[in-house]
């Protein structure tokens, strides 16, 4: 329990003396998990609405299959996009490998089901009446899925806050991906491995807890944000 | 004029924004340890795959600057486990591999991924346990050690118990080796016979946790317990016995279709690890942490029935086709696990 208290302690010692590893290994998490975020919303703001207003064959199946992905291993994953990236794999050309960008392709694929499926549970909480409401007030098919994204983007929003937290807090990928290669790949999460592989509990407290100081600043910056399209 | 004041206010709030994200990331890259700003590094990178209970001592961030500008190379050294730096070595996403285990080296060798292997360093591994010692293994070579563990742990009604690494490290590899010197078949009389025995699939500082929680013994290597002096309620109980002699290499990577500065710069990295000015500090390394020095480097005299190569320049810029008739840095076959037993 010491180190859960010395963990606090040295968590405001590393932030006040503004310790340069630290600030490198949070700046990075914060790029690399923002990015990926972004990433994933963009493909998957767009192909949840295109999955929820157009009518296919399997449209049930493959929303299924979707959810079933939320529980997708995360080290799974990390193999999957590190056989890609691999020097002796398709994509080995991009030199991908061992790179932040690299991480950030990882961990918006780990995201984007959880993303996407609830774009789509967010589109569908839209009531019918709108959707009518607008076709009858002469929308084009382009206006209308703008239109209920917009009606829907709290939720929507909440989907990706969701992914953000998600990314941040990934270790597997990052591990796998990134190779926790000090001054180069390593972030808060694999930080943290590594410290307590090594026994260093209160430093990985420590880092646990400024990883969460940052979380909350993303969610409040959202949500004020998102207050100035209150309806 | 509301939509005016409200897209004002997005326009402020999105600068704020990129302004805080910006910040921390320029502030991230400046005071970064590298001497040089990431997206403008043109250095030559080599990558060195290494096993996390070699890298957690911290002797290669130690050794890392000096390499570096030695060289003007950005060394990316990545410890993910024995296995997987073999792994990422066939699959050429490693240009280095320093490693613990000579057993699956050799076959890393034999099968044409590596060579100019050389063995620089070592120490040893020890079983440690409870202080009380309730197998009362003390006093015994490390196989009479394993046998009691082992007959008292299939016996007994769980007081005493072993924790194994269990994830084909090179430390899991050197247990196993104990266990066939002392006469047992790992796959058929050791894994399975019992709950006294633990197979943790977990990196050494996690085995240790373990073994620390059960009160159980465990076999580690020197340097992983010592970071953890005063955190666990074990002790070392057998330190001494040549199948715990622990054996570290170095060597370049040869997989796929190799660019010719990498081998090169690879072949650097082993010449450099080599010279009597770098293996001096090694053996320096730790002294002042622990009181004592973690490795011991082959320039302070090879131990008696190993053979290791740790002076001849590592040249060879593909693998040899042939056999190398010594096995460098090995030690005898009795001791070394057969790699179908594993």
């Amino acid at each position: 329990m010491n180190e859960i208290v010395e963990g606090f302690s040295q968590a405001g010692n590393l932030i006040v003396t503004l310790n340069p590893d630290l600030l490198q290994i949070a700046a990075l998490s914060l790029y690399v998990s923002l990015c990926a975020t972004i990433l994933a919303a963009g493909i998957t703001i767009p192909l949840g609405g295109f999955i929820h207003f157009r009518e296919f064959r399997g449209k049930q199946a493959l929303i299924t299959l979707i959810q079933t992905l939320y529980s997708i291993p995360t080290v799974i994953v990390g193999l999957l996009v590190y056989f890609l990236l691999s020097r002796s794999g398709p994509l080995g050309f991009l030199g991908l490998l061992y790179s932040p960008e690299g991480m950030i392709l990882g961990e918006a694929v780990l995201i984007i089901p959880i993303i996407l499926g609830l774009v789509i549970t967010a589109l569908l909480g839209i009531s019918r009446n709108i959707r009518d409401t607008i076709v009858s007030l002469g929308a084009t098919e382009f206006q209308v899925i703008l239109e209920i994204i917009r009606e829907a983007r709290f939720a929507i929003l909440a989907g990706v806050i969701l992914g953000f937290g998600r990314a941040i807090s990934e270790v597997g990928v990052a591990m796998m991906i990134g190779g926790n290669i000090r001054g180069e790949t390593r972030v808060l999460t694999t930080a943290i491995m590594l410290g307590t592989g090594m026994g260093e509990f209160s430093l990985a407290f420590a880092l646990g807890i400024i990883l969460l100081a940052i979380s909350m600043m993303v969610v409040i910056l959202m949500k004020f944000i998102s207050r100035r399209y209150e309806p | 004029m509301i939509r005016m004041k409200r897209l004002n206010q997005t326009i402020i709030i999105a600068l704020l924004f990129v302004i805080l994200t910006a910040g921390v990331f320029i502030a991230g890259c400046t005071t970064t340890s590298q001497p040089v700003n990431q997206t403008t590094d043109t250095r030559q990178k080599l990558v060195l795959a290494t096993t996390t209970s070699l890298y957690d001592t911290g002797l290669l961030n130690y050794l890392e600057p000096k390499f570096e500008s030695k060289y003007n190379v950005d060394l990316l050294i990545t410890s993910q486990g024995t296995g997987k730096a073999i792994e990422l070595a066939k699959r050429g996403d490693a240009d280095v591999l320093l490693v613990h285990s000579p057993a699956q080296e050799m076959t890393f060798l034999k099968e044409g991924y590596g060579m100019n292997r050389r063995t620089f360093a070592y120490n040893y591994f020890m079983i440690v346990g409870p202080a009380n010692d309730p197998a009362g293994i003390k006093g015994k070579t490390p196989e009479e050690a394993f046998k009691a563990i082992l007959t008292q742990g299939i016996a007994g009604n769980g007081s005493i118990m072993f924790v194994s690494r269990g994830d084909a490290s090179g430390t899991h590899t050197a247990e196993q080796g104990v266990w066939k010197k002392a006469g047992y078949d790992y796959a058929k009389e050791v894994q399975k016979s019992g709950n006294w025995y633990i197979e943790a699939g977990k990196g050494m500082g996690e085995t240790l946790q373990m073994a620390g929680e059960k009160g159980a013994y465990t076999f580690t290597d020197e340097g992983t317990f010592l970071s953890y002096t005063g955190k666990l309620n074990i002790v070392p109980i057998v330190d001494k016995g040549t199948s715990l002699m622990n054996l570290y290499s170095v060597m370049t990577v040869y997989a796929g279709k190799p660019q010719p500065e990498k081998i090169t710069m690879a072949n650097n990295f082993v010449n450099w690890l080599i010279t009597s000015e770098t293996l001096t500090d090694i053996g320096n390394y730790g002294k002042d942490k622990y009181g004592k020095s973690l490795f011991t480097p082959m320039s302070s005299g090879v131990p008696a029935g190993v053979t290791a190569d740790f002076t001849s320049p590592a040249t060879e810029t593909s693998p040899l086709k042939v056999e190398p008739a010594v096995a460098n840095g090995t030690v005898p076959d009795a001791i070394l696990p057969d790699a179908k037993n594993v």
